[in-house]
């Protein structure tokens, strides 16, 4: 239950486009045409999946306060969390270099296709914004590490074949020149955000008490002192719960 | 200016307009658009990247003609990596709230594409003094638009600046709110940061004909 709720939750309500703009750069660059974001939100899929477990473990037994311990007591004290960073973007390059010697060398055709993708996603920020997001949710257990890191992958791949879906049509329609290319994108990004905010009542609507981890959790991610924002939101969860009930 | 020669200046002039980093060169939107909520963290931001361009793009020239260019992205991204670190720590030092609500976002200073990008195209084949102008011209494009949105959003969306209450008590129904003004609650969601872009870019591209894409 646990794991379907992250599931599902990662995918629509924390979408990492939609919710957090992680991972923009690309997802304006490469969403020209279907094929090469399906190939780009592939790579991203796989390369989340991971890296977010392998940063937990890192987190776990080396980065957070106390971690140390299993060296011997004398290192139980040290708090090396201001480290994170540093090792986080290592083990990603590091792991984005890897994967793709081993892709060469076993699949040379899904070398070609994912290939030129591979180097682009070293610095892309969803994928260091999926591991400082495990870290900073305190998501516990390697397997909901391994679930989260899959789920958000899914969720900016499917966000990046919407949008390149959206620009292969909309190459047809009048849009104002100075709005073209970019500032439609932009725009549409933005529509299909609010969309998205809908699937914020998919998890609180109809269940009224939330696990008290998930609570901790969304004042986490909720950047304090914007009240409003969460009032609109849970208005906006109260407006599906309605509209489910009808 | 009359320290900088007139190339130098280009340098720091282009960004802020025609060569604008996020509204030309699409760069570095990951990190720009969730702080953008309120005016404070923007500037916070646009500071704290300035600083590491600035910075970074020094230290990546010195280090151009030693740097194997096969390794060059562990490179740059271990440098970025100190600068955010040293960015971070002073944050939670001495504005410990702020760098709990940028929260992630200053770690993704990191991968911000505008700090790989000017490394790439411009640090590592120009000498230092001229990198550092270039760095700090390209953080400040990207602060500016920074400010812009963040300025919109607060003003619209909470109807404040810097949390000063300009238009007025909304509970108290003072100012302009006394003749009905309500605040747009929209505002200060994360789509309309991408919309408010959008429209930036639409001013941009139909004040300056030559920036106009061809689909």
């Amino acid at each position: 239950m646990e794991h379907l709720e992250l599931f599902f939750k990662s995918i629509f309500v924390d979408n990492m486009v939609f919710a957090y703009f992680l991972g923009m750069c690309s997802y304006l660059a490469v969403s020209k045409k279907v094929s090469t974001a399906v190939g780009l939100g592939a790579a991203v899929i796989f390369v989340l999946t991971v890296t977010v477990p392998l940063n937990w473990l890192l987190d776990q037994y080396i980065l957070q306060e106390g971690a140390l311990s299993w060296l011997g007591a004398e290192y139980a004290e040290y708090d090396l969390s201001f480290l994170s960073f540093i090792l986080f973007i290592a083990t990603i390059a590091t792991m984005v270099q890897l994967v793709e010697i081993i892709v060469e060398k076993f699949s040379p055709s899904l070398y070609n296709s994912l290939g030129i993708f591979l180097p682009l996603i070293a610095v892309n920020c969803a994928i260091l914004g999926g591991s400082l997001f495990m870290q900073s949710r305190e998501i516990e257990g390697f397997s909901l590490a391994l679930n989260y890191g899959f789920s958000s992958g899914i969720g900016w791949f499917l966000a990046i074949v919407a949008i390149a879906a959206i620009r292969e049509k909309i190459r047809y329609s009048n849009v104002p020149a100075p709005l073209r290319g970019l500032g439609i994108t932009f725009i549409i990004t933005g529509l299909m955000a609010i969309g998205f905010m809908s699937f914020g009542g998919m998890l609180t609507g109809g269940d009224e008490e939330a696990p008290a981890s998930e609570v901790r959790a969304a004042q986490i991610e909720l950047p304090s002192g914007e009240l409003e924002k969460e009032n609109t939101a849970s208005i906006e969860v109260v407006e599906v719960s309605e509209i489910t009930q009808e | 200016m009359g320290l900088l020669s007139k190339k130098d200046r280009k340098l720091i002039l282009d960004p802020l307009a025609d060569d604008n980093p996020i509204t030309i060169q699409v760069l570095g939107i990951c990190s720009a658009l969730a702080i953008t909520a309120q005016l404070k963290p923007s500037i916070v931001m646009a500071v704290s990247v300035i600083f590491v361009l600035g910075v970074g793009n020094v230290v990546i020239s010195l280090m151009r003609n030693i740097i194997p260019s096969k390794i060059r992205i562990i490179v740059q991204l271990i440098v970025v990596a100190t600068l955010v670190i040293i960015v971070d720590q002073v944050l939670k030092a001495f504005a410990y709230s702020l760098s709990k609500e940028l929260s992630v976002f200053i770690g993704l200073i990191i991968t911000n594409c505008i700090i790989m990008g000017r490394f790439e195209a411009f640090a590592l084949g120009n000498g230092p003094w001229r990198s550092f102008l270039d760095g700090v011209g390209n953080a400040l494009g990207y602060g500016v638009i920074l400010i812009i949105v963040g300025f919109f959003r607060e003003l619209l969306g909470s109807g404040t600046l810097f949390g000063f209450k300009v238009l007025g008590d909304s509970v108290e129904k003072t100012g302009l709110y006394a003749i009905g003004y309500e605040n747009n609650g929209f505002m200060v969601l994360p789509p309309m940061a991408l919309i408010v872009v959008g429209i930036i870019i639409w001013v941009q591209r139909s004040r300056n004909k030559a920036l106009i894409e061809e689909h």
